[in-house]
């Protein structure tokens, strides 16, 4: 897959700029100041949980609610202004919705027929791309989840989309189904298209992104690269000594070790590559010989647990993670 | 593959061609080809005036006196009075049921389906979308209506022959003239039955379910009914939603009587407009966060 990052950059506006968008249900404030740009070729990932305001923000994104507060452009273009701001913008919003007594060709025929242009033209090449065509005289009613989740994929597509904003586009989907739509994604993405994929599964994003939002009760707690937030949060080892009380005492005295503690019956701490060369020594020093020193891969699932758990506060534990 | 775009670049290739109201309109009436309620609607449309022949045809060899209403007494005489008898009867629930079954359906359902979003992230402005619904709810009441009564006319024929009519006025009119005057009472009472799509528009885009505005959209129509016959209430009944659906008896005097009728017209519009504005408002403006 080319980086996306790698990919030309626009000298228009962004895809999408967001800025201070609010929305508030009576008391609830479901989105609270998000902030966002995604660049051409992005394939950005907006991440959080259940409840985060994730779904919200895409659907003000696609016009189809007026936010309290704040702005979004798609190109440069308000949707809320004229449904043309959606030129060259698809996607779906939760589960795509068809009617399901048309089959499935006919459904992407009306859908095409809304959209104008050629996007009638393009209707069996989006089938092949999603590999329904042979399913496409069936009605809707009787696909599967998995089958509706491509099919909703093969309508953006008839748009032909340089945006494509998917939400939760694997949720649902078996195991099998999940790595279709990676494989799909990522083949668009390859293709030239920037994807902003909301999602709250943290490995798809991580293999499919390069850059992220993650979302907290409806406020963006870090945007930028998953790579500069991991290199944000440092490096992580595992520590096994013969004495790992004396151990701990010599870890928490070190300079530049932070974050000791014992997880999981092992010490476990942060530093950087010339930290713990000295502190090797120093373990020796001191008559706690190392059985096992290892650093441990920070994934994106344990930066965002960090980010969007806990008392509402960003936790300490990744004091380099940038938030808002 | 040419589905995808080619660059990356933000610069977007202008529209060629964009799609109109006709579009929407073409495609809600596909659609509601492939839903049960059309052909209940329809169905019903057709078959109540088969059944009323055949009422007619058992009555007629039981017992020749005619009914209490107006033309009663020349349903055995003309195929032609049948089609006005169920216009009389039928403003009573039928045919607002049978408008509402596809007016207070006809956005609920996609807020039911959740395919609102879908239709609105594409390239159609919302007051396109909405007017061709509108327009799909409307071409399904007139359908339903003159279905009804050529179904009708064919039928009261087949039983009572094509003849001549005796007008409310008591002069009697060609059975060719009696045709032209029945397809004339089916257009004046679209009036009213216009102004019952509103309404059934209205609830479907406020309620955002079906069952609720069909049910409303009827239970409104039978509330002008009520208060029609309520004692004291004489003052409001020319201003009644309900007595327009009478407005074509007009057409039915020597000379044809047009006061009824330009009443029904500025009645209706009194009720229907109101009932438009709002519901194309509530959707012009409604957060659609469902489905």
């Amino acid at each position: 897959m080319t980086n996306p990052a790698d990919a030309p950059t626009s000298p228009g506006p962004a895809p999408v700029e967001v800025r201070g968008l609010v929305k508030r249900y009576g008391e609830l404030t479901a989105v609270a100041g998000v902030d966002l740009t995604v660049e051409a070729g992005d394939v950005y990932g907006y991440l959080g949980p259940n409840g985060a305001g994730k779904t919200t923000c895409l659907r003000m994104m696609l016009g189809l609610i007026r936010p309290t507060e704040g702005t979004v452009r798609l190109f440069g273009r308000d949707p809320l202004e004229s449904v043309h701001a959606l030129d060259g913008v698809a996607g779906f919003v939760e589960a795509p919705t068809f009617y399901p007594y048309l089959n499935g060709r006919r459904n992407l025929e009306l859908l095409a027929s809304f959209d104008g242009d050629d996007a009638r033209g393009r209707i069996d090449e989006a089938l092949e791309t999603v590999e329904l065509a042979d399913r496409a005289k069936d009605r809707v009613g009787g696909y599967s989840h998995g089958m509706r989740q491509r099919l909703g994929i093969a309508a953006a597509l008839l748009r032909d989309p340089q945006l494509l904003l998917l939400d939760e586009p694997a949720t649902g989907l078996d195991p099998a189904g999940m790595r279709d739509m990676r494989l799909l994604i990522r083949r668009l993405a390859d293709q030239g298209m920037t994807v902003l994929l909301s999602s709250h599964l943290l490995a798809e994003v991580e293999e499919l992104c390069n850059r992220v939002a993650i979302v907290r009760t409806g406020k963006i707690v870090y945007e930028g690269a998953i790579a500069e937030l991991k290199r944000s949060a440092g490096a992580t080892y595992r520590l096994s000594t013969t004495d790992d009380e004396r151990a701990m005492a010599v870890c928490r005295a070190q300079p530049g070790v932070g974050d000791v503690r014992v997880v999981h019956g092992r010490i476990s701490f942060t530093a950087d590559d010339g930290t713990v060369a000295e502190l090797s020594q120093a373990l020796i020093e001191a008559g706690a010989l190392i059985q096992m020193l290892a650093p441990q891969t920070v994934t994106l699932e344990d930066l965002f647990f960090s980010l969007t758990e806990g008392d509402g506060v960003v936790d300490e534990k990744a004091p380099a993670v940038a938030t808002r | 593959m040419s589905a995808v775009a080619e660059s990356t670049g933000a610069v977007r290739r202008p529209a060629r061609s964009r799609p109109g109201v006709r579009a929407v309109y073409r495609w809600e009436l596909f659609k509601l080809r492939y839903q049960k309620r059309t052909y209940l609607g329809l169905g019903a449309a057709a078959v109540v005036p088969i059944i009323f022949v055949v009422a007619i045809h058992f009555r007629h060899h039981r017992d020749a006196g005619g009914g209490d209403f107006a033309f009663a007494s020349y349903l055995t005489k003309s195929g032609l009075v049948v089609p006005l008898v169920i216009l009389l009867f039928g403003a009573v629930w039928m045919f607002p049921l049978i408008t509402a079954l596809v007016a207070g359906d006809i956005f609920a359902s996609e807020d039911h389906n959740g395919t609102l979003k879908t239709v609105l992230t594409r390239s159609l402005e919302r007051w396109q979308i909405f007017a061709g619904k509108a327009l799909a709810a409307a071409t399904y009441a007139v359908v339903a209506i003159f279905i009804n009564g050529t179904v009708a006319v064919i039928a009261g024929c087949i039983e009572s022959g094509f003849n001549s009519v005796q007008t409310l006025s008591g002069s009697i009119v060609s059975a060719p003239k009696g045709l032209e005057l029945v397809y004339l009472s089916l257009l004046v009472y679209l009036i009213p039955i216009a102004t019952v799509v509103c309404i059934g528009l209205l609830l479907s885009t406020v309620t955002r379910n079906s069952a609720a505005a069909v049910v409303g959209t009827l239970m409104i129509s039978l509330l002008f009914q009520l208060i029609g016959i309520l004692p004291g209430l004489g003052a409001t009944v020319p201003y009644l939603l309900s007595t327009q659906f009478n407005a074509w008896q007009g057409l039915l005097r020597q000379p044809i009587d047009w006061s009824p009728i330009v009443r029904a017209v500025w009645v209706c519009a009194l009720y229907g407009i109101p009932a438009l504005g709002t519901a194309f408002l509530v959707f012009l403006r409604r957060d659609v966060a469902g489905g």
